[in-house]
């Protein structure tokens, strides 16, 4: 039955090959890149300039194993539902030989459990859930950007070092802004046991009530504030809080605040003084940073965001996976992508053989107001391989191959 | 002290927005009955096109300006869409319209990212009003204080216009009875057109206005569109007074919440609405609707009738086609043909209940997205075999409905439809907030198949002979003499009830069936996909499922199926292209226009205008 339903299938594929003559499989090494282009066009169309500008790249430099490097790029609507039946399109009808994108992680966890049922292979490029390594990891999955728990592990750090005693958190009321405001207390709690968190403040996502989210804190009188409200929310926020001197004299901490998709936006109202996470593509003075932010220039005339970065490294990483990896079929690509090095523009990184994450960092930075933009000073580029959990924790929370 | 007068007016202020907003839409629906789902792209537009000519128009009074000029903006786009869409389909079913409106949003999507770009744009700040006031010690924002004051102004011009001048009278005397009006002699068209501008230019008003407080982003619209319909619904659905009252009871308590219990910032609307409808079931200051459209709007319908042999034959060609896609087509048009049926089930589900029952349920969502969780919370906690979650979830979301209906069918109309959205909201939120339990926003994952399903082509045998029974199931229900109290309590309830139909026990079975039989279409869907999140549960997906029935044709019996297996087939193609938003929301209003009795309902009439009269000759 199953040998004649092959055979079947085979025929006519071999017939439909036979009378269009459109066969390209041989030609190209595919990679199904599924993401939000629509939903989230503000951060998917800086990364897929990234992927293109490094594709062009390593295209001219010889391709993969001989063969040019394609991506196939498809909108998902922000559907987990959605991404699921196109990734089984791409696995088996385009032809890819593994899978990257998302930037929500909802279906960037979607995407990675089709990935170990069926045995592809998936690059989670942007999303930042910790569980898509932690909880939920599976061989077949490897991420690449840093995670919730690195970025919020280094603004605590950064925290630790001040004497604020009493912080307030605020966080979209959501798995991200859950897990980043756990991360942050647990690692600032490590570091300093005397510090309390006196209130905790949950809009929902994207419908912030501002004012109240501002008169609260006040209320709580805390020495500095935790941010994790981006987008929309963060302007709100931002605005609120300075209009009723609700950052004045405090310490405020935002996780991806200093993210050029977050940050422009709010032009000359950035808010100043922040320790946030973010991407200083204006400063870099030399350097595999600079070549990268140039070349990125000089194809798009725009700037490039942080999604722009994980976009190219994405193709970095891809390229130099399959490379050593020598073949595309799954074992090998696993193979290929464990304990792999990959020269990226911000340097070095190592994609951990324990539960498969990347060291890509994060910039850890000062905002301040240049120009009538906000922007980050006496920025540092912390590696992320030192904000990472020791390996008894990760095998206690990976479940085993 | 100083501190409760602060978070009143913080309240107080954000009402400003909301009421002008949901005003709009509260006017355009009780003149039109047309439920605007197009009313959050209004204030999008409005916010944006304010930002624009912030822009350019210099100082206060500039700043001002543009907040007007917004507003006739967006009011003149709202009569174009009223003219070029609407128009064309007032005979349609009653709420058909709301399908061309998801088509306005569709392209409203599209058009603004092209024009203002992906960026979120940061609001300017009210030239004059930058600083903030100390009352009793508390910061107060000085453009807090004009919104406050400005709100009762409009208000007050609303309710001068709808109460003390010619027009007024006319939108009131519509809002009763249209059908008198028109008899009376009124331009029932341009009362319309009217009533969509001043509504539209309402909406894009709250744009602009919000725009110092905040910005505009192209979320915006999606975002807003739930609390302005809890805002009508709670005020009463056509008062503005109402409209007012709620906008700053929602505002308010929402402060308050926020306050001393963060974590209420979801849920808390609807708790406001659910209770609120519990007490006075057409919301603060709405009344009962009058019950002057006795049985549906349009065409009296034809009784239905088990398909004929012929039909049969066809259909069952159809199945045995369907049955052999694995031998001649790629293994992926099995799984694009297993999502197919999955939604096909789906929207048949909530056609039972909408076009036999005639109850319109703006939360099915809860029922397939219940399902679905049920199964996967099965397999998540108890390790439950696959095959006993499968069974269980039909069950689950059948109590689901079971309770829910029981809280709806106390309502009728519109009101019961926006009930049903406030609890699906709440179930919504309860998975989406109690993330211990059910996963947030991060979901349930690994919710995969036994071994003999985990096939895909046996998987599609598996949903096949499910989805298809199921749907065959409904269909031998519609023809069951249940099937016929069913549409007896749809098209007259004094009638049914005096041959001695119980026809709210009809319709609250009904109602628990079709919630069953969505939560197996929920079970079907999860361990197709291995995972399931709260998006399964959203308002989009009671949307989706809304406008396939419709589009498929309501007063068809195979509508929903029709229409629920060609859109997601356009769909899947569709979204190969970078502006498939656009061309699919054209695409829906064009279909909306040439077929406005649905894709089934259309062709059964052009065939019978064809061959009608020669088969009538002939027997």
């Amino acid at each position: 039955m199953k040998s004649l339903k092959k055979w079947i299938v085979a025929g006519f594929a071999a017939s439909v090959v036979a009378a269009t003559g459109t066969v390209s499989a041989a030609d190209t090494i595919k990679i199904g890149e599924i993401n939000h282009y629509k939903r989230m066009a503000a951060f998917a169309g800086p990364y897929k300039q990234g992927i293109e500008l490094a594709l062009d790249e390593v295209n001219s430099a010889g391709g993969v194993l001989g063969k040019p490097l394609e991506f196939i790029f498809r909108d998902d609507q922000g559907k987990p539902g959605e991404a699921i039946k196109i990734a089984e399109e791409l696995m088996t009808r385009e032809g890819t030989v593994m899978l990257t994108g998302t930037i929500l992680s909802n279906i960037g966890l979607a995407i990675s459990s089709l990935a170990a049922e069926k045995g592809y292979v998936y690059l989670a490029a942007e999303p930042l859930a910790d569980s898509i390594v932690w909880e939920s990891g599976n061989k077949y999955t490897f991420r690449l950007r840093a995670s919730t728990y690195m970025q919020a592990a280094m603004l605590a750090e950064a925290a630790s070092k001040t004497d604020a005693k009493t912080y307030a958190t605020i966080a979209p009321n959501y798995a991200y802004g859950k897990d980043a405001v756990a991360a942050f207390k647990k690692a600032l709690m490590a570091l300093r046991p005397d510090v309390t968190f006196v209130t905790e403040q949950w809009p929902a996502l994207f419908k912030i009530d501002a004012g109240a989210e501002v008169q609260a804190i006040e209320k709580a009188k805390p020495d500095a504030i935790y941010n994790v409200t981006f987008g929309g929310d963060l302007a709100k926020f931002v605005r609120e809080g300075t209009t009723r001197g609700l950052f004045e004299g405090r310490n405020v901490y935002g996780l991806l605040t200093g993210e050029p998709e977050y940050l422009d936006p709010l032009k000359d109202e950035a808010p100043e003084g922040w320790t946030v996470t973010g991407y200083p593509w204006y400063d870099f003075a030399e350097g595999d940073n600079k070549v990268f932010v140039d070349a990125y220039q000089a194809k798009y005339s725009e700037r490039p965001g942080i999604g722009s970065l994980v976009g190219y490294m994405t193709v970095q990483s891809i390229a130099a996976g399959i490379t050593k990896a020598g073949a595309t079929d799954a074992d090998s690509l696993i193979a290929g992508f464990r304990g792999l090095d990959v020269d990226t523009p911000v340097g070095k990184i190592h994609f951990r053989e324990q539960d498969h994450q990347a060291t890509m960092g994060a910039f850890v930075g000062t905002t301040a107001l240049k120009d009538g933009a906000g922007i980050m000073v006496d920025w540092a580029y912390k590696d992320g391989a030192d904000y990472l959990p020791s390996d008894e924790e990760v095998a206690k929370m990976r479940p085993a191959d | 002290m100083g501190l409760f007068v602060a978070q009143l007016l913080t309240g107080l202020a954000n009402a400003a927005a909301l009421f002008l907003v949901a005003s709009g839409l509260s006017l355009i629906f009780g003149v039109t009955r047309i439920v605007n789902f197009a009313h959050g792209s209004f204030y999008m537009l409005g916010a944006f096109i304010g930002y624009s000519l912030m822009q350019v128009l210099p100082g206060g009074v500039g700043f001002w300006s543009s907040v007007l000029l917004a507003g006739l903006a967006v009011g003149i786009i709202g009569m174009l869409v009223e003219i070029l869409v609407l128009r064309p389909v007032y005979k349609a079913p009653e709420l058909f319209q709301l399908v061309a409106t998801f088509g306005v949003i569709l392209v409203i999507q599209d058009l603004t990212l092209m024009i203002w770009g992906a960026e979120d744009v940061l609001g300017p700040r009210a030239p004059g009003l930058k600083g903030i006031v100390r009352i009793m010690g508390e910061p107060v924002p000085k453009f807090d204080l004009a919104l406050i004051a400005i709100t009762p102004f409009v208000l007050f011009a609303l309710w001068y216009l709808i109460s003390k001048t010619r027009i007024g009278i006319l939108v009131r005397a519509a809002t009763q009875d249209r059908e008198m009006v028109g008899a009376l002699g009124v331009n029932q068209s341009w009362l319309f057109t009217g009533v969509f501008f001043l509504g539209a230019a309402l909406a894009g008003l709250g744009g602009a206005i919000q725009l110092p407080k905040g910005g505009a982003d192209l979320l915006m619209d999606f975002n807003i569109l739930a609390s302005i319909f809890v805002v009508v619904v709670i005020g009463g659905m056509g008062s503005l007074p109402g409209a007012y009252i709620a906008a700053v009871l929602i505002s308010v308590l929402n402060v308050f919440g926020v306050a001393y219990i963060p974590q209420s910032t979801l849920v808390l609307m609807f708790v406001v609405m659910a209770v609120v409808l519990t007490v006075r079931p057409y919301g603060l200051l709405g009344r009962e609707e009058v019950a002057g459209e006795h049985g549906q709007v349009g065409e009296p319908e034809k009784p239905i009738k088990p398909a004929s042999m012929r039909v049969r034959l066809v259909v069952l060609v159809l199945l045995l086609v369907l049955a052999a896609l694995p031998f001649f087509a790629e293994p992926f048009f099995t799984i694009l043909a297993t999502d197919v049926i999955v939604f096909c089930l789906f929207a048949a589900s909530l056609h039972f209940i909408l076009g036999l029952g005639g109850l319109v349920s703006f939360g099915h969502a809860a029922y397939f997205g219940g399902g679905a969780y049920v199964a996967a919370l099965l397999v998540s906690y108890v390790n439950a075999p696959m095959e006993l979650a499968f069974l269980l979830a039909p069950v689950g979301a059948g109590l689901l409905a079971v309770i829910i209906g029981w809280l709806c069918l106390r309502l009728s109309g519109v009101y019961f439809a926006m009930l049903t959205l406030a609890l699906a909201q709440l179930v919504w939120s309860l998975v989406f907030q109690w993330d211990e339990f059910t996963g947030g926003d991060d979901g349930l994952v690994d919710i995969w198949p036994s071994e003999w399903l985990s096939d895909t082509t046996v998987y599609f045998y598996f949903t096949m002979v499910v989805g298809i029974g199921g749907i065959l199931l409904l269909r031998h229900i519609a023809h069951s003499p249940f099937g016929y109290a069913l549409r007896a309590s749809r098209d007259s309830v004094r009638q049914a009830e005096a041959t001695g139909i119980n026809t709210k026990r009809v319709q609250w079975f009904a109602f628990s069936i079709a919630g069953a039989l969505a939560g197996l279409s929920g079970a079907l869907f999860v361990f197709s996909k291995g995972s399931v999140f709260p998006v399964e549960l959203e308002i989009a997906k009671s949307f989706d499922g809304l406008i396939v029935v419709f589009l498929g044709g309501v007063k068809t019996l195979s509508g929903g199926i029709v229409g629920a297996a060609a859109l997601s087939l356009v769909q899947d193609y569709i979204t190969r292209f970078e502006y498939w938003r656009l061309a699919l929301g054209l695409l829906i209003i064009a279909v909306v226009i040439i077929a406005p009795n649905g894709i089934v309902g259309s062709i059964r009439i052009l065939f019978e205008q064809r061959f009608g009269i020669a088969r009538r000759v002939q027997s």
